[in-house]
């Protein structure tokens, strides 16, 4: 069922050779995949196998496998996807498994043309793909049916796994079919189904992955062996842009299991019998630094300079009246910093990399959200054409954008080591590694001025952004970055949907030496804070109600009012709370979808934020499964709490202050808010599900707490001796 | 060489005492249920039985195992027939799956001493297991789930 766990038994075994230890197939001719080979399958069944197209393959015991080209990172993409398809092929759900694609352009993202996960895109993005290759087996099916019974194909039909010709109440199963049916050619078009008459889409399915990830089955990067395979750790310059000067490895050769020591771009691997001796021997390395030019680097320093920075013209990102202009004749008027830190994306599971590099190819295993990516920097640094590099894609344990980096730092890395070790190698991140490597949500400086008019509207908003792009200086700069602004520095912001006369959003793009990119929903995350703190402050500065105020600026904004209105109703808005309480409203679109939340939040005498209910509204469109989004937004309320009361990241002496848990926590299962997630139907155009719920999260406790206390939190994480 | 069981099986590893019981259970005897999140019994991933007793083997070293009955995801059964295990099932539980099997480790031992345990009891059992995808809405209903299928006997 899952390509990689068949892999794994001759490891066990110890007896298989390695060569033999996963073979794929692939054909690449027509874009058709021909077949996988896995250890274990007989030739006969191989033979007997159906495969029309790359994303499923039926077998003659009935077993329909789809083959998904999206990596699963908690977001259910093993059920999601398996569902579109099975549900125009007629499948029989229970027969229905998964297995993750290897790397081949035919399982490229339709929409960014390379093998990807991310963006909240993964289910709209394949759904008219997956339909298509489900239609087109299932027509191929009724063809051989048709064809063995000698009747018309357009008198037989299908029904949960079997054709059926009713007029002679003759049936085959899919598995009986499968054999004729690969003799067929594919069609070149086929019908899809109407909407009305779907089966699995739209149901809360249970997950296909579940069983996997209750019983310890489930291969993770982490958990990959090749045999003759060593571990590595990987000491790296604790500065951004630092250089090894020197190195002295004799303790750590001393180390029983420590075999190699070797230099790599990124720092000094040590190469171990397992991950203990390995880790003993990085810790026992005596290095020496060039630190470079981020040596004194300081959060202190650079919140200055961006402050300096918000005061400058910078480019504009939008532009609605003369909101310099009007500013004068605003009745009243309120200014505001607000700030949030770097963070990590502190992933369950550490990064890592298993690679096996041989000199006519190279075998990668790690849970990545960038094959295409991924696949060509492996191939510049061994040395190979792409094609020679196959990467195998294992469950993700949480990727929230990190193992998605147009760097490939982590595989990259882990193919300089191989090379230089020499044998299969697994290079494993601790923790503290994980936290200390870059590549974290950037730090961001807003400063507004805004005002209203004397009947307490908003009149004018005027807004400037500081911060780092995190596309600068990547291949993606080019298509993100317009007129010099990153659209994801502003995004959520360019598009503010409330109905003010007079709006100016500037963009100020930072040029700091610490690695950026993309954190689960990005720029929405600290946009989201700003915007929906802001419009709260204008409201209580004209005396209006935070839900009233934005239910009439948004008034041409139907799905942003419809989720408010919703969420608002869902969570009482207006009726009486228990003695301390308060709600707080947010409203956020971002990744084509449309989320509102209420949280219910006290503060003690202490200072102590307590969130006892979060209800959420969420319009995501024509949607899949209701089961996985209810858990997808539950999961991003409670990645937005924890960003909103706990992690920051920060600077001293060029050094990340922070390594683990206990100075960077996450919100835990007492802590967590009665969460309640309210989904609109309808049948708008799909929109994301993975990011979304995310942005709301921090904005709406922060307003909860503002009307518990009177106190507006401008600064993340939320510290209530730093309100005002 | 130090010798203990996992799993109900015997076994004898030859490795520095000083290695945590983790990465023995992991490289050394397979069982890679068991996972590595934060190495210092901050996160819960790495939880495992002995003797019963819910332990973050990323900081105990394999010696404290000697002698002494280990159980790891992979035997909590056979078949996925623990209540906890079906109640994962039927809730849904896993998102990235990663922390799922230190989750349900520690919810094992919850419910061997406490068999119908409040919302506040699964919150103190369960605070030392941190899942970043946020499934806690989905363990605590499922903890409850797998007492109530325990107490009514349809359990083991």
């Amino acid at each position: 069922m899952n390509a990689l766990r068949e892999s794994r038994k001759p490891s066990v075994a110890g007896e298989m050779p390695r060569r033999d230890f996963l073979k794929l197939s692939v054909a690449a001719s027509g874009g058709l995949l021909i077949g996988f080979y896995l250890p274990g399958m007989q030739p006969e069944a191989q033979a007997a196998t159906f495969a029309p197209n790359a994303f499923v393959r039926i077998g003659t015991d009935d077993s329909v496998t789809v083959i998904v080209n999206h990596s699963e990172m908690g977001q259910g993409v093993f059920t999601a996807l398996p569902m579109i398809l099975a549900d125009e092929l007629d499948a029989d759900w229970a027969k229905v498994r998964f297995e993750p694609a290897p790397v081949d352009p035919v399982y490229n993202h339709p929409v960014f043309k390379m093998q990807m996960t991310g963006g909240s895109t993964s289910t709209w993005s394949s759904f008219d793909q997956f339909r298509q290759a489900g239609a087109a087996a299932r027509a191929m099916l009724i063809t051989a049916a048709a064809q063995r019974w000698n009747v018309d194909a357009p008198s037989c039909r299908t029904e949960n796994g079997t054709v059926i010709h009713s007029a002679s109440n003759r049936r085959l199963s899919y598995g009986q079919l499968a054999e004729s049916a690969a003799r067929l050619t594919p069609p070149q078009q086929v019908t899809l189904k109407d909407p009305k008459d779907f089966k699995l889409i739209g149901k809360p399915l249970k997950r296909l992955d579940t069983p996997e990830k209750t019983n310890g089955k489930g291969i993770f990067g982490i958990d990959v062996k090749v045999p003759g395979m060593l571990t590595a750790v990987v000491a790296r310059s604790p500065v951004f842009g630092g250089k090894l000067k020197s190195v002295n490895a004799d303790k750590a050769k001393a180390v029983k299991g420590v075999r190699k020591v070797v230099e790599v771009p990124s720092g000094v691997a040590v190469i171990a019998d397992g991950f203990w001796a390995a880790k003993r021997g990085r810790d026992a390395l005596q290095i020496e630094w060039d630190e470079g030019p981020m040596a004194d680097f300081n959060t202190k320093s650079q919140r200055e300079q961006y402050a300096e920075l918000a005061k400058q013209p910078g480019l504009s990102a939008r532009k609605e009246g003369d909101a310099s202009g009007v500013m004068a004749s605003a009745a009243k008027k309120i200014e505001a910093v607000y700030e949030v830190p770097y963070l990590s994306h502190a992933m369950m599971e550490p990064l890592n990399c298993a690679v096996d590099l041989r000199a006519d190819g190279c075998e990668i295993w790690t849970g990545t959200q960038f094959q295409t990516v991924d696949r060509m920097a492996a191939a510049r640094i061994a040395g190979l054409k792409p094609e020679q590099v196959q990467i195998h894609t294992t469950l993700l344990g949480g990727g929230f954008g990190r193992r998605a980096n147009p760097a490939s730092d982590f595989v990259s890395e882990a193919v300089y080591v191989a090379k230089a070790a020499g044998v299969p190698v697994k290079v494993i991140w601790t923790r503290e590694d994980d936290m200390h490597g870059g590549y974290y949500r950037p730090m961001y400086y807003h400063s507004l001025i805004g005002g209203v008019d004397a009947d307490g509207n908003p009149l004018v908003w005027s807004h400037h952004v500081v911060g780092q792009s995190i596309v600068a200086g990547t291949p993606f700069e080019s298509v993100i970055v317009k007129n010099g602004i990153d659209g994801t520095s502003v995004e959520g912001l360019d598009d503010i949907p409330y109905a003010i006369p007079n709006l100016s959003v500037q963009y100020h793009p930072a040029k700091v030496g610490v690695p950026v990119l993309w954190w689960r929903s990005v720029g929405h995350s600290h946009n989201a804070f700003v915007k929906e703190s802001f419009i709260d402050e204008l409201a209580v500065l004209g005396g209006k109600d935070p839900f009233e105020l934005r239910r009439r600026l948004l008034a041409k904004s139907p799905r942003d009012l419809g989720v408010l209105e919703l969420a608002a109703e869902k969570a009482g808005w207006g009726k009486p709370l228990p003695a301390g309480r308060a709600r707080g409203i947010a409203v956020h679109a971002s990744f084509e979808s449309y989320t509102a939340q209420v949280a219910e939040a006290s503060v003690d005498s202490g200072g102590k934020v307590r969130v006892h209910r979060v209800v959420c509204a969420v319009d995501c469109g024509r949607y899949v499964n209701p089961g996985i989004i209810e858990a997808q937004v539950q999961g991003a309320v409670i990645f937005g709490l924890t960003a909103a009361f706990y992690d920051e990241l920060t600077f001293e002496k060029g050094r990340i202050q922070q390594s683990n848990f206990h100075d960077y926590p996450m919100l835990r299962i007492n802590e967590t808010p009665e969460i309640e997630v309210h989904i609109v139907k309808n049948n708008e155009k799909s929109g994301g599900i993975g990011e979304p719920g995310v942005p709301c999260a921090a904005p709406a406790v922060a307003n909860a707490i503002f009307a518990a206390t009177g106190k507006r939190i401008r600064k993340l994480p939320i510290r209530m001796s730093e309100a005002v | 060489m130090i010798s203990f069981s996992v799993n109900k099986r015997r076994v004898n590893v030859d490795v520095d005492p000083s290695t945590p019981l983790l990465w023995v259970l992991r490289e050394n005897l397979e069982l890679t249920g068991t996972k590595y999140g934060c190495g210092m019994a901050q996160c819960g991933a790495c939880t495992v039985h002995i003797d019963g007793q819910a332990v973050r083997s990323c900081v105990a070293p394999v010696t404290r195992a000697a002698g002494k009955e280990v159980t790891t995801i992979e035997g909590l059964s056979p078949d996925l027939s623990h209540p906890l295990q079906r109640a994962w099932l039927e809730i849904d539980v896993p998102q990235c799956g990663y922390c799922q099997s230190g989750q349900i480790m520690s919810a094992a031992v919850l419910l061997k001493e406490i068999p119908n345990p409040t919302d506040e009891d699964i919150d103190q059992a369960l605070t030392g297991n941190i899942c970043r995808c946020g499934t806690y809405p989905r363990i605590r209903r499922a903890v409850h789930r797998a007492a109530e299928m325990m107490t009514k006997g349809r359990g083991r």
